[in-house]
């Protein structure tokens, strides 16, 4: 039985800057929707309401860091590096200014549809300079991903999860910078995911086990810098690879495997599952899934073509292997302000 | 805006200021820019014409500075910030400590550089052979300023960004209950910027009263008069209108620059609107307006110029 824990970072956020006085929340006017309500009641004199102006908010944020203070912005993935790029990257990149990006609704998390769904950001900020990219896949990664931040000297872009999520790796066994989990060790293919298609590549990885198919699957959570000794080793001991990221297949994760593929000259073969160069629309996390084969099932589908077989399963197959608790009435995201 | 300067503003400023000193400053850094533009073939001329008032009241005394930290002559570039930079410092060291109690000049139109430079080396921060290497290979002395560049502790080449900065900085230091100003010169042109006026907004809203911002209102910008193409005016209506308070002063009258900055703001930002002339002192540039975002002389206007910058140095004119 998998824990679920609900709004993790919301209390993380708290306990975070109780341990460290120079610690700032900023808020774009979506406060409850970034889970720092708690922390704004907690610590209000270190939460800073800067509205609805994303531009002034980065360039704002850039000059309290210069003073010493550790900003953490808190929006939607999508306010903080399409509206204020140049923002983004003259106020706080080039700088090298210790800003903590905490972007929520990274790729097609939520219903909002195209305008609220990051699904190129990673494309985006891999080419900023100094910047560091981290993306969380599970509720232990979010209650120790801003303890990884502490030693970078420099901006920090994080994927963030909120809301209800399962416990998927140990509560002892904290996010580690630049470090992949290695989650499933096997000869057959090797799969490389990130934030919440690990959950689903778990599940694949247990089902095909039923089939005989052994699968090396590792859960990358620094997706800048990309430079983790277990990923190139995972490489090297591979001759057919399979990356898996909510975000376009241009870009993220599989094109920094392609790049250390390249970069290495190794002989393996590389598959890139995720939102095929294509914006999303408004619809459940679950629906987006299934429609681009960033679930189970397409990844299962992926193998199947990559290996030249068919294991015959279903979707039904795949629900035995559902880490859910319970079926929610109303899907949570349904009832989140936009 | 204010009408003639009377006598006895002038003697209480002179006993705390030295106005004759700010002239000269002022003097010198339309002569230096002139004398550049002619030896490099080119220069943002007349944003030094029309902010060379501006910068020496700042530079000249109205700010409390401490001494510069930096090098007298400015060593070349040495790289961007990053974690393979230790040792990087921004320009601001020109400007002296940045601690409690010093006030902070931030640069924001990073155009005016060659003006800042200027400046540094009126007010002796910077040598005049370090203003030399305006625009060489591999000098920090560059054309559009960056914050390695003396004087510069933001990156402010694209234009609305160092409001906010500031006004960040602003809202630390009070955070901190750190004495000292912040200012910030502007160009008039950034009030077009959406930016801005999420800055203004901001700064208000922060109650930030030790934010100080001059603006160069010399109407003009690169595709011609500011009022043609994109109008700006009523600009301190709009920004009265945003909480803050605004006052409008001869930007080429030092007794009036010095004069605003004690403006009463019960608990908001300042923003002095200097009016200019972007040909100032040089009246034989009129003839460009509004084309001066940049000049360079033809072959056959410099013996002219040349004999003026004669005359500027000599102090007939």
């Amino acid at each position: 039985m998998v824990e679920f824990v609900s709004n993790p970072h919301s209390r993380n956020m708290v306990r975070y800057a109780e341990e460290r006085e120079n610690v700032l929340v900023l808020s774009g006017d979506l406060t409850g929707s970034t889970e720092i309500a708690e922390f704004k009641e907690k610590l209000p004199e270190r939460f800073v309401s800067m509205g609805m102006a994303e531009q002034n908010m980065l360039s704002w944020a850039g000059g309290l860091a210069r003073e010493g203070y550790v900003p953490f912005v808190h929006t939607f993935a999508v306010f903080l590096y399409r509206r204020p790029f140049d923002q983004l990257s003259m106020s706080v990149a080039y700088p090298n200014l210790k800003v903590r990006l905490v972007g929520f609704l990274p790729g097609i998390m939520t219903p909002g549809g195209v305008t609220h769904q990051a699904i190129e950001d990673i494309a985006v900020l891999r080419g900023v300079p100094n910047m560091t990219i981290l993306e969380t896949g599970d509720a232990t990664d979010v209650e120790t991903v801003l303890d990884a931040t502490d030693d970078i000297d420099g901006p920090v872009y994080i994927r963030m999860l909120r809301g209800k999520m399962p416990r998927l790796f140990p509560k002892d066994e904290p996010f580690k910078f630049n470090t992949a989990r290695i989650l499933n060790e096997g000869d057959d293919i090797t799969v490389l995911s990130s934030g919440i298609c690990t959950e689903e590549a778990m599940k694949a990885v247990e089902l095909l086990k039923e089939k005989d198919v052994h699968v090396k699957h590792l859960h990358i959570s620094t997706i800048k810098p990309f430079t983790d000794e277990r990923v190139l080793q995972a490489l090297k001991e591979s001759k057919n690879v399979i990356t898996m990221e909510n975000h376009t297949t241009i870009g993220g994760l599989g094109t920094a495997v392609a790049d250390m593929i390249a970069e290495n000259g190794l002989p393996v073969k590389l598959t890139k599952v995720g939102i095929p160069d294509t914006y999303a629309h408004g619809a459940s996390k679950e629906y987006l899934m299934r429609k681009y084969g960033i679930d189970a099932l397409g990844l299962v589908r992926t193998i199947e073509d990559v290996l030249g077989k068919d294991f015959n399963i279903s979707e039904e197959d795949i629900k035995v292997f559902d880490v859910k608790e319970e079926k929610e009435e109303i899907k949570e995201t349904q009832l989140e302000a936009l | 805006m204010a009408t003639a300067t009377n006598t006895a503003m002038t003697q209480e400023l002179s006993k705390l200021y030295d106005l004759e000193k700010m002239k000269k400053m002022a003097h010198g850094i339309r002569t230096r820019t002139l004398e550049l533009t002619i030896e490099k073939n080119g220069c943002y001329l007349s944003q030094a014409l029309s902010s060379a008032d501006i910068l020496s009241v700042l530079y000249g005394g109205l700010m409390k500075l401490g001494e510069s930290e930096a090098p007298f002559v400015a060593p070349p570039f040495s790289g961007v910030p990053g974690k393979d930079n230790k040792d990087y410092v921004t320009g601001a060291a020109y400007n002296g400590p940045t601690g409690p109690g010093y006030d902070r000049l931030l640069i924001s139109p990073a155009h005016y550089a060659v003006a800042v430079y200027a400046a540094l080396v009126e007010a002796g921060r910077l040598s005049p052979e370090s203003f030399k290497d305006f625009n060489v290979d591999g000098s920090r002395v560059e054309q559009i300023g960056a914050e390695h560049s003396p004087g510069f502790e933001l990156t402010t080449g694209s234009f609305g960004q160092a409001i906010s900065q500031a006004a960040g900085i602003a809202h630390a230091r009070k955070m901190k209950n750190e004495d000292g100003r912040v200012f910030v010169f502007m160009s008039d042109g950034e009030l077009e910027e959406g930016q801005t006026w999420e800055g203004i907004q901001a700064a208000v809203h922060y109650k930030l009263d030790n934010l100080v911002v001059y603006v160069d209102v010399n109407g003009m910008q690169y595709d011609g008069r500011t009022k043609d193409v994109m109008n700006i005016e009523p600009i301190d209506a709009r920004i009265e209108g945003f909480g803050a308070t605004c006052v409008k002063v001869d930007g080429h009258n030092t007794e009036e620059l010095i004069k605003a900055s004690f403006t009463p703001t019960e608990g908001q930002p300042l923003f002095v609107l200097c009016y200019t002339n972007p040909s100032q002192g040089i009246p034989e540039l009129d003839y460009r307006k509004p084309k001066l975002h940049f000049v360079r002389f033809r072959d056959h206007e410099l013996d002219t110029f040349k004999g003026i910058l004669e005359d500027m140095k000599k102090g007939v004119r």
